[in-house]
């Protein structure tokens, strides 16, 4: 059999469960239908009509995401070259130390400009 | 015959079986340690904690679950209505499928058919497990976002930032192992460590990762997703009844695959402990999983033990640590640990293996006084140097002189 069958039957599993909570949610708990209980909820004040910012949120985040991209991407390359390691022997270590030394010389400039500070 | 042929002649209906034991020990165990938490940190801080319903209230967790059922299922005005309902079944959906590959035992036999206690043994395990974990990222972000609300969205934009950051950290953990074992498949991992574990091999690697599961499942100290003073309960804030449930199935099970991912990379799996390795024959293999569990068990001891201790972090200190600490660190480690691997390869001397390790650590302690004395300095500069003025109106402060004589006259 396939080996990546089964995670389809652990998915499938997992999202039966989900669906059926939620359905079964839907049949047990009562409905008393209040205006106050459909608003957001602000700690018991007016809620504000919209989220913060319109829906909108600070760009640190989407930086964190760009910058994880990058590192995420530098991991892919890690793990080939780590499984087959043994095989490439001292050309696999200069290739990789290269290649480290170009995404660090990225990072290094990114922490200088403050893209790591939070603030 | 192998592990990935052992489970490869698995027939349909015992990967089925298998499918659902596999769940249900995941809920049980969630109801377990839901109530276990709560006990052990009720010792620490000198309570009691749950012990009313049933035997030393071992069954509060159900009831609580039950409870969860009887209520009413809200979804606010302002939410998007498909999305906000499927943010809860994504979260629970993935963290079920990371245990698809994790081995829980040895060779057993299951209903007559000789197996390994193991879903599915691919070639890239490990990849698939961070995979999986980064696709629970969406269930996150998009209840955040989905319901409309503030906090919601604040919650889940930070677990979600936060997530991806320690992400980077436990990947780059992971690279040492498989330089070591040569394989990304959890099961040739485990095979890997039957002499040494990797914990005691590659502990920088060891240690990296366990930093980075707790940051990885908003756990405290990391759980500022939940900083309940500032932003209520984080991306579920607008949850209720067996949707809320979910989310803490969600993270419970999260909670336990990270440790798992943990004992199969690290602590030698489901082997027993060094000179105890007899029992793994006892009930024709069965006992393995029991090895497994404890070790599991040992690392949620140490999520509740970290809760019950340590105060939350301050977020900009949160990610100043993985992403300035943390990525730095192990990207050296891998570089050390791939030289000293060649060098023992290439059939360096001994006294050569020696010197590089020791050039290292020279260097490590050389790098981190200098940083160190940097800090000093910076912190020596800002202490004496003028406070900046600020951009707003500000109203008169007393002089330096008028607090000098006032001190004078106090004394």
């Amino acid at each position: 059999m396939n080996p990546y069958v089964p995670i389809l039957v652990i998915g499938a599993i997992g999202f039966g469960f989900g669906a059926f909570s939620l359905i079964a949610a839907a049949l047990t708990g009562p409905k008393r239908y209040n205006r106050a209980k459909a608003e957001a909820y602000e700690c018991g004040i007016q809620p504000s009509p919209q989220a913060a910012g319109g829906g909108r949120f600070p760009v640190k985040y989407f930086l964190t995401a760009m910058l994880f991209i990058v590192f995420d991407i530098e991991i892919v390359f890690l793990y080939p070259w780590a499984v087959t390691f043994d095989k490439l022997g001292l050309f696999g270590l200069v290739e990789m130390f290269i290649f480290i030394s170009t995404v660090f010389v990225a990072y290094a400039y990114v922490w200088r400009r403050g893209g790591l500070e939070w603030d | 015959m192998s592990t990935a042929e052992l489970i490869g002649t698995d027939p349909g209906w015992i990967s089925l079986v298998k499918g659902f034991l596999i769940f249900i020990v995941c809920v049980l165990a969630t109801l377990m340690s839901v109530w276990g938490e709560r006990r052990i940190v009720a010792r620490m801080q000198q309570r009691v904690g749950p012990n009313r319903v049933g035997p030393f209230g071992l069954i509060q967790a159900l009831a609580d679950g039950v409870k969860l059922a009887l209520k009413e299922d809200l979804i606010p005005k302002a939410a998007d209505r498909i999305v906000f309902v499927m943010a809860p079944i994504i979260s629970a959906t993935t963290c079920f499928m990371s245990f698809a590959v994790i081995p829980l035992s040895g060779k057993v036999t299951l209903f007559g058919h000789k197996t390994v206690m193991q879903l599915t043994d691919i070639p890239v395990g490990v990849l698939y497990v961070l995979a999986i974990t980064s696709i629970g990222v969406y269930g996150i972000v998009l209840a955040g976002w989905s319901s409309g609300s503030t906090y919601p969205l604040l919650g889940g934009l930070r677990s979600s930032a936060q997530v991806i950051s320690y992400e980077v950290a436990m990947g780059l953990s992971l690279v040492a192992v498989f330089i070591y074992s040569g394989s990304m498949s959890t099961a040739d991992i485990v095979a890997a460590q039957d002499k040494w574990w990797f914990c005691v091999t590659l502990f920088p690697s060891f240690v990296i990762y366990a930093i980075s599961m707790v940051g990885e499942t908003n756990r405290a100290p990391f759980d500022l997703a939940e900083a309940e003073g500032e932003l209520v309960g984080g991306f579920h804030t607008e949850y209720s009844s067996l949707k809320f449930a979910l989310f803490f199935l969600a993270e419970y099970v999260n909670i336990m695959a990270v440790s798992a991912l943990a004992t199969t990379l690290f602590l030698g799996g489901y082997h027993a402990l060094p000179g105890l390795g007899f029992t793994e024959s006892w009930l024709g293999g069965w006992f393995t999983v029991l090895w497994f569990l404890v070790k599991v068990i040992f690392f949620f001891f140490v999520f509740v033990w970290l809760r019950g201790t340590l105060p939350r972090l301050r977020y900009d200190q949160f990610m100043k640590f993985g992403w300035k600490v943390l990525i730095p660190v192990s990207l050296l480690w891998i570089m050390v640990v791939a030289t000293l691997r060649v060098l023992s390869q290439q059939g360096a001397s001994r006294s050569a293996v020696i010197g590089f390790t020791f050039g290292v650590a020279l260097l490590v302690l050389a790098g981190s006084s200098l940083m160190e004395s940097a800090k000093n300095r910076r912190a020596r500069e800002d202490a004496l140097g003028e406070v900046s003025i600020p951009s707003f109106p500000v109203p008169a402060m007393p002089s330096k002189s008028y607090e000098i004589r006032m001190e004078e006259l106090n004394d």
